[in-house]
């Protein structure tokens, strides 16, 4: 390999790191500077200090928000492939339910979290918040992947008389997989907002424990550092669980699909 | 009903035709016996493709019946018949061996015996080393050779090969020709060989069926009796001589139609 990609990939990592030093670096500046109050705006410092100093508080706080979004997520993954997979089966369930599918998704899940926390045990409510947010990618990307199928390949089966399931299984569903995993990727951050958004909710309504009722929490109290670390947690956690769905993907596919096959120079 | 014992393929009245497309094929009578190796050879979009797609049973005639070793369609299990597609029709995400291993995993064999089967198949046309190897990490002409392999692992009696070197180029086609008829000379399977170029039809078949244009019908039945196929048959008079017969009657078979 040559110097000059080297010092590109060097460069592309340095990039953002560079901005995010000098912004945290502006950002203290302007605080310190103005002298403003860390009730209106803390600086870096007391950010980092306040994350140290609530770790415990936080990090539990943050364990119970990824639980949610955890089972959210799983909850979306298989809802959604469960129910591509009945579509695919039936074009009358699927004329019968896709509308109500859409609807749950376009409606905003800020309007439904109230409702459910009404109806449903808190916890419950939670994670059906994540779930309804995160699924309607999982089920349309199934779909569509589950419809990709090559042409001549569905003859060949045809032509060595596969069953239905053998169709399924050994064609359809690795057709569908880049798809899926396309699907899964988003849902990942989606659970994550949909728990979020409903922790919020539950957290007016006066329980629960999560990151988000921690930001609300101290937002009435007045303790805006605690807000800004909660806030930095949960971006973090965005972040991550992009990345290994990222990675998963990239893991399952490497081997033959284009998506993940490195470009020819 | 049940074809004479020579026949491997027998078709009688076949007809194909689509709702608001008319006719596209026949009415076609052709018997081709064990062991033979026929070409059909016609101008694009006379239904030779779906000729050969209504023998291997995965399009239905509108009418007339098809007969593969005695047997009429419905009544055939998928392993009696070996077809290779225009292209590769590979499964992307699965290995060379699990592709060719496709038929038999589909047929319910053990999977030791299915690879076994599958690595046998490949040794036999040239990739024994290339079972685990990617789609992808394989040249077309080897795409084409895993096909091949994947159409022969069920042991099949009749071969259907639909255009199958059409999209390779020059050298390869020529290596893969050899190939091919080295297999054929081998294993003995009757082989149905569509293909628009008289060169290919005439080098390689013992008949070359000359179709016409839409709505494909027989136009001439042309016996090639070289008995070397090699090199020197390709650069040899005879061979000249009958690819200009073939010439002249796909002409006269593309002229027939423009007329009606």
């Amino acid at each position: 390999m040559s110097e000059a990609p080297i010092r590109g990939r060097i460069l592309r990592a340095a990039l953002p790191v560079a901005v995010l030093l000098v912004g945290i670096a502006a950002w203290q500046l302007v605080v310190s500077v103005n002298g403003i109050p860390s009730y209106v705006l803390p600086g870096p410092a007391l950010v980092a200090a306040t994350l140290i100093e609530d770790w415990p508080l936080l990090w539990s706080s943050l364990l119970t928000t990824l639980s949610t979004t955890f089972q959210g997520f799983v909850a979306a993954a298989i809802g959604g492939v469960a129910l591509a997979l009945l579509f695919s089966r039936s074009k009358w369930l699927e004329l019968a339910l896709l509308p109500y599918a859409i609807i749950l998704q376009v409606t905003p899940v800020i309007a439904i979290a109230p409702l459910l926390l009404i109806y449903l045990p808190q916890q419950t409510a939670v994670v059906a918040c994540a779930w309804i947010v995160a699924f309607f990618p999982v089920l349309s990307n199934t779909m569509l992947g589950l419809n990709s199928v090559d042409r001549n390949l569905a003859g060949l089966f045809a032509l060595y008389r596969a069953s239905r399931w053998q169709t399924l299984r050994y064609l359809r569903l690795p057709a569908a997989l880049p798809y899926m995993l396309g699907g899964l990727r988003i849902a990942g951050g989606l659970s994550l907002i949909g728990a979020v958004v409903a922790e919020i909710a539950a957290g007016s309504a006066g329980s629960g424990s999560g990151l988000a009722y921690r930001i609300a929490e101290s937002g009435y109290r007045l303790n805006i550092p605690r807000m800004f670390a909660a806030l930095l947690l949960l971006s973090v956690a965005g972040v991550v669980i992009y990345m290994a769905l990222a990675l998963a993907s990239h893991l399952l596919l490497r081997r033959w699909h284009e998506s993940a096959l490195r470009k020819e120079s | 009903m049940t074809a004479r014992g020579g026949d491997a393929i027998r078709l009688r009245g076949l007809t194909k035709a689509y709702d608001g497309r008319g006719p596209v094929l026949g009415p076609i009578d052709l018997d081709v016996r064990r062991g033979e190796f026929v070409s059909l050879l016609g101008p694009s979009g006379c239904g030779k493709s779906t000729a050969l797609r209504i023998i291997a049973g995965v399009s239905a005639p509108t009418s007339g019946e098809v007969a593969v070793a005695g047997h009429p369609a419905a009544e055939r299990t998928g392993r009696a018949i070996g077809f290779v597609f225009q292209e590769p029709t590979l499964m992307p995400w699965a290995s060379a061996r699990d592709n060719v291993r496709l038929p038999l995993t589909l047929a319910g064999e053990a999977r030791h015996d299915a690879d076994r089967r599958a690595d046998a198949a490949l040794a036999r046309v040239g990739l024994g080393e290339f079972a685990g190897a990617f789609p992808r990490e394989l040249s077309g002409g080897m795409k084409m050779r895993v096909s091949l392999a994947r159409a022969l692992v069920t042991e099949p009696d009749v071969l259907l090969l639909d255009e199958p070197f059409a999209a390779l180029d020059e050298i390869t086609r020529f290596r893969l020709n050899d190939d091919l008829l080295a297999l054929w000379r081998g294993l003995g399977k009757t082989v149905v060989f569509v293909t628009h170029s008289v060169f290919e039809s005439v080098y390689l078949s013992q008949r070359v069926v000359v179709m016409t244009a839409r709505p494909g019908r027989i136009h001439a039945d042309i016996r090639i009796d070289a008995v070397e196929r090699d090199a020197n048959f390709r650069t040899s008079a005879e061979y000249a001589a009958w690819c200009r017969r073939a010439s002249l009657a796909l002409a006269e078979a593309s002229e027939a139609v423009a007329v009606t």
